[in-house]
């Protein structure tokens, strides 16, 4: 790993965000806006508004980053940067390190703007502190990424990559302990929920919501996800075609 | 470390024994994408410090040479050796500057944005990103996104994008299709200029009457080698002066 190659892969995804009104958009207001309906429809219900809003804060980082990361890496692909990367000294590494490291910049700031705005202007409480929230978010933002990076193999067109929406993360949410908590879903649907990130990812934050319990479990399982499916993801980078 | 290399060379092609080496030699080289069977047995010599115009029709496999020789394309059998190393090898990275046929730089970024950016992955840039702007004339557009330029100027940027680092070889795939006359004539003396420099650079085209800006020709149909030579020496051998009836004519003849 090259650290200058690194940067200057980092701050080239930095850029291309910054350019992107639409994707600010879809970082910064779309999240803050679906907070802020989300305090209106729960309005005669102030409690289910503390545990649905606070499970948002660890699912739009995952769903943004994955929309993000797999047009741009699909874009790479059709567009032939990628192939015009792939025969310059960039490693494959590098490639995927300074998207992760820019989009989890990206993401910083997102959890960040995103829960002050909750706490602040919409009076979300947590029992636990903000800062470590915002960690929980990056974690989320770093799985979205990885299963963007690994979903965007697969598909040819950009519309291919958002239909896998549904398909991977849709289950993943059902089964996350967004709508009930995870134990008290039937037997077989909580031990499968034990095999998707999202679901740790959704504790973590709640426990820091309640402020009950340690997160550094959560914390590593989800990395250890995150190893698993970026190693995937960079296996499907192939330098030569057949 | 170069007699080295020549001597592995010789037993590459027993037929020449050169002491200079030479910038591509692929030999007995096949290729084969899904079903298709691309490219018979390709064996050439490339020289340094020209430009070599691969010229053939849509289809005869141009691309799926280039993207061998490259290191971008699996080979079924053969070999290719491009400046002394074994294609695909990772010190060529270095060393090799390619364009697609459809311009590829990020057209969310400015031009000298892009420029930067891909001059920053190589360790030796033996150009200032600005002066690469100026060499492909787009200085005026350094700030302008990529996006909203030209055809002509996105090509351009394209081909900019090679001249980073510090390139021996330089492969573009069909760089002035689609461009207006005076943008073509500009663009083969800058390939001249460069090649003056002591760069190689493999130039493909499918319009026939490009050729005579290229040293050298490789005449490609159907993934074999029709014939190569200088755009004079091909005339002599087909009695033809238009350069598609030479081609016409050495198709006939193979
Ligand atoms: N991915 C692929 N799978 C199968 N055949 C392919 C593929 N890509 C190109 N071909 C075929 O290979 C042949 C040569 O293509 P190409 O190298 O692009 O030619 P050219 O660049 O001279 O137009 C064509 O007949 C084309 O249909
Ligand atoms: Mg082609």
């Amino acid at each position: 790993m090259n650290m200058r190659r690194l940067i200057a892969m980092t701050k080239r995804v930095l850029l291309q965000l910054w350019h992107d009104p639409r994707t600010l958009a879809l970082l910064f207001l779309s999240p803050a806006l679906l907070m802020t309906i989300l305090k209106y429809v729960y309005w005669t219900n102030p409690d289910l508004f503390q545990r649905v809003a606070g499970s948002m804060l660890g699912v739009f980082p995952m769903l943004v980053m994955f929309l993000i990361t797999s047009v741009a890496t699909l874009r790479e692909r059709s567009s032939g940067t990628l192939e015009r990367l792939m025969i310059s000294p960039l490693g494959k590494a590098e490639f995927i390190a300074g998207y992760a490291i820019a989009f989890g910049l990206a993401s910083l700031v997102q959890a960040t703007a995103v829960s002050s705005y909750a706490i602040w202007v919409l009076g979300l409480k947590i029992a636990g502190l903000q800062i470590t929230l915002i960690y929980a978010a990056i974690l989320d933002a770093l799985i979205g990424l990885a299963i963007g990076l690994a979903v965007s193999t697969f598909a040819k067109t950009e519309f291919q990559a958002i239909q896998f929406m549904p398909a991977i993360l849709l289950p993943q949410l059902l089964l996350s302990g967004l709508l009930i908590p995870r134990e008290a879903m039937p037997r077989i649907l909580h031990d499968l929920s034990n095999f998707l990130p999202l679901s740790y990812a959704i504790d973590a934050t709640r426990k820091v919501i309640s402020n009950q319990g340690s997160i550094l479990n959560d914390s590593l399982i989800i990395f250890l996800f995150l190893t698993l499916i970026l190693s995937a993801g960079s296996l499907t980078l192939k330098r030569q075609t057949k | 470390m170069l007699p080295c290399a020549t001597a592995r060379f010789a037993t590459v092609d027993s037929r020449t024994i050169t002491v200079v080496s030479a910038a591509i030699r692929a030999f007995n080289l096949n290729v084969q994408r899904g079903k298709n069977h691309i490219l018979h047995d390709l064996t050439v010599e490339i020289p340094r410090g020209v430009v070599m115009g691969l010229l053939g029709p849509s289809g005869s496999g141009k691309t799926t040479f280039m993207r061998s020789i490259a290191g971008l394309q699996r080979i079924a059998s053969g070999e290719i050796h491009v400046l002394d190393l074994p294609a695909a090898s990772k010190p060529l990275r270095s060393k090799i500057g390619y364009s697609t046929q459809s311009a590829s730089v990020y057209s969310d970024l400015t031009c000298i944005q892009n420029i930067r950016y891909f001059a920053s992955l190589y360790l030796h840039n033996e150009k200032t990103p600005e002066e690469i702007l100026e060499d492909v004339d787009l200085s005026r557009n350094a700030d302008q996104m990529a996006e909203s330029l030209s055809g002509g100027e996105r090509a351009r940027l394209a081909l900019a994008t090679t001249l980073v680092g510090s390139p021996d070889l330089l492969i573009l795939d069909e760089p002035t299709v689609g461009l207006d006359p005076v943008l073509r004539v500009q663009l083969w003396k800058l390939f001249n200029k460069l090649a003056a420099q002591g760069k190689t650079l493999l130039v493909s085209s499918h319009v026939m009457d490009e050729a005579d800006s290229c040293h050298q020709l490789i005449l490609l149909r159907d993934g074999r080698v029709l014939a190569q030579g200088t755009p004079a020496e091909l005339r002599l051998r087909s009695g033809k002066s238009r350069m598609d009836e030479v081609f016409i004519s050495l198709i006939g003849a193979a």
